[in-house]
């Protein structure tokens, strides 16, 4: 599709750090300029997914400069950890990535389990493994519907989240609640796995293989949404391994990198699956569609994993979930940065002990916090249409952006 | 390259600009691996240490994964660089420790686009300065919010604008 991809073009260079407006004659050459003038898009706005402002500097329909301000949901949670226990900071991360709250659990205790190497049964591996997957089956469907909603696809965003009822309701079986779990705890698990969630797992994988299908006829390949979609928000590989991009953001730019197959944690290394990265031959590597066709890879990726989990799983295995759970929680002094892969990308958590039962420092690598400060470097040269799709390519959560 | 590699050929490039190694004397090997970091002995040597980190072939530490600031509690701020290269697939932690009165080091903004805002929250959180950032602004909190709340000293205000803390 030759005429989108050369429709705008951006003139200046993208390495240049976000930072003072610039010009309008960098933004692109020998065209009449119109005076500059400033949209403020958000805080309360539909497509900012939560409470987000974009100070924007237009010149007519073409954005000159992006200018995110965060914030309006921050709640300090690095300095609440370091007032808390250990297991009492695990409901305070379900609150950072509230769309995808297990994969935040699993990071955190992976991290404090290696603190205090703490072995933990295979079992309760297994079922981490295969929520967090559903985890990022469901959270990735939010994103492929709301991406849809904002390049004009009402229906897919409908479908996605009646099939997401359906992992929603297997969390709930399990440990009760919907949405903000406390499941994973520090060396073990709150619940042991409900014995309908086998059963429902190989129910939702037929169906949401069928769904998977629909989605892709209704909306990827869909000429209207690749019209929309494919060109717009280019981010060039090197600036995205440079700019902190993560998950499926790095991915679409070609780049294979995943931390559950390049530093592997939990059992990762047990399951068979591909990495998945954009395609050059659909789209621009790196642009908007690219990143939705990641996501849409990554769904198939994890229902493969599911299906593994499910022939590996150890039914007769009766030990306690709880069994390994420490009675005292004081790992000792030192410090980590450990990292997993959530749906949104590389979410890293530094801990430094001083051997209280207290965090002495928690930090945060929140991959939407990098992922978002890239949406400057992709949407200046193109029109403000085309923002509110990078925007809802990028799939961030607010929650975490802002801690 | 292994660490002891890494460290060997930053000695020879910069000397007694970089401080001890801290090797993790962790049961765990990941926490060997991603626990044990290098101080620098000198904090205003980073720009010229980091540009050294991502420009020579056999290191290329492409990938700045975060800078964390952290307060010892003891009068002394520290910034932590976390360095991935994606080609080798090796890992750095570099910690440079400064005063927690006049808290500046030189910005890597220019070297690595990712830590534009790190340093930004850095600021934010734990006021530390950033030479050379090319955008100087709180991110997270108001811009005329008063102190840095992560420093172990913060007291919150009994009012802000007007508002009772806590309310």
């Amino acid at each position: 599709m030759p005429e989108i991809l050369e429709r705008h073009t951006i003139m200046h260079s993208p390495l240049h750090a976000s930072g003072p407006i610039h010009a309008p004659e960098d933004v692109e050459r020998g065209r009449l300029h119109t005076e500059e003038m400033v949209l403020n898009i958000g805080p309360q706005h539909p497509s900012t997914h939560g409470v987000l402002r974009l100070e924007v500097v237009l010149d007519g329909e073409v954005v000159v400069d992006v200018i995110p301000h965060l914030g309006y949901l921050h709640r300090c949670f690095e300095k609440h950890t370091e007032h808390m226990t250990y297991p009492q900071v695990i409901p305070y991360v379900d609150r950072m990535d509230y769309i995808a709250a297990m994969s935040g659990e699993h990071g955190y205790v992976t991290a404090v389990e290696r603190m205090m190497n703490i072995e933990v049964p295979e079992k309760v591996e297994y079922i981490r493994v295969l929520f967090a997957e559903l985890q990022r089956i469901a959270s990735h469907m939010i994103a492929i519907g709301t991406f849809g909603m904002d390049s004009g696809a009402f229906t897919p965003f409908l479908y996605c989240f009646r099939d997401r009822e359906t992992i929603l309701e297997m969390f709930e079986k399990t440990c009760g609640a919907r949405f903000l779990y406390n499941y994973m705890w520090v060396g073990g698990l709150s619940h042991d796995l409900h014995p309908e969630v086998l059963p429902m797992c190989r129910e939702f994988l037929k169906t949401s293989r069928a769904t998977h299908k629909e989605i892709n006829d209704l909306l990827t390949f869909n000429h209207i949404f690749r019209q929309r979609t494919a060109g717009i928000g280019v981010l060039d590989a090197e600036v995205a391994v440079n700019g902190g991009a993560s998950g499926p953001m790095l991915r679409s730019c070609g780049v294979k990198w995943d931390i559950r197959k390049n530093d592997p944690y939990s059992i990762y290394d047990r399951f068979d699956f591909e990495v998945a990265v954009g395609s050059n031959t659909l789209a621009t590597l790196g642009d908007a569609f690219n990143r939705h066709w990641v996501r849409m890879q990554e769904w198939e990726q994890s229902l493969n994993i599911i299906e593994q989990i499910l022939e590996q799983y150890p039914r007769d295995d009766t030990t306690d979930v709880q069994s390994a759970i420490p009675k005292r929680l004081r790992p000792p002094e030192g410090e980590i940065y450990s990292r997993t892969e959530t749906p949104r990308g590389e979410l890293g958590y530094y801990i430094v002990s001083k051997g209280d039962v207290k965090p002495w420092r928690v930090k945060v690598r929140s991959p939407a916090f990098s992922n978002l400060s890239l949406l400057p470097i992709i949407s200046r040269g193109y029109l403000i249409a085309d923002l509110i799709v990078s925007l809802g390519s990028i799939d961030i959560v607010l929650g975490e952006v802002d801690r | 390259m292994s660490h002891s590699e890494i460290i060997e050929k930053l000695r020879t490039a910069f000397g007694d600009k970089l401080g001890a190694w801290r090797e993790s004397n962790s049961e765990n090997a990941y926490q060997r691996r991603m626990g044990s970091y290098l101080e620098i002995a000198e904090p205003s040597a980073i720009r010229d240490l980091a540009f050294f980190l991502r420009d020579e072939p056999t290191l290329a530490f492409d990938s700045l994964l975060l800078i964390s600031s952290l307060d010892n509690g003891d009068g002394s701020l520290s910034v932590i660089y976390h360095l991935e290269s994606t080609k080798h697939a090796h890992q750095l932690i570099l910690k440079a420790t400064l005063p927690a009165e006049v808290p500046s080091v030189p910005s890597v903004t220019s070297i690595w686009l990712h830590a534009n805002w790190q340093e930004r929250e850095a600021w934010d959180m734990m006021g530390i300065r950033f030479e050379g950032h090319p955008d100087h602004r709180r991110i997270l909190l108001d811009d005329d919010y008063p102190g840095h709340p992560l420093r172990k000293d913060f007291k919150e205000p009994d009012f802000y604008h007007g508002m009772k803390v806590p309310y």
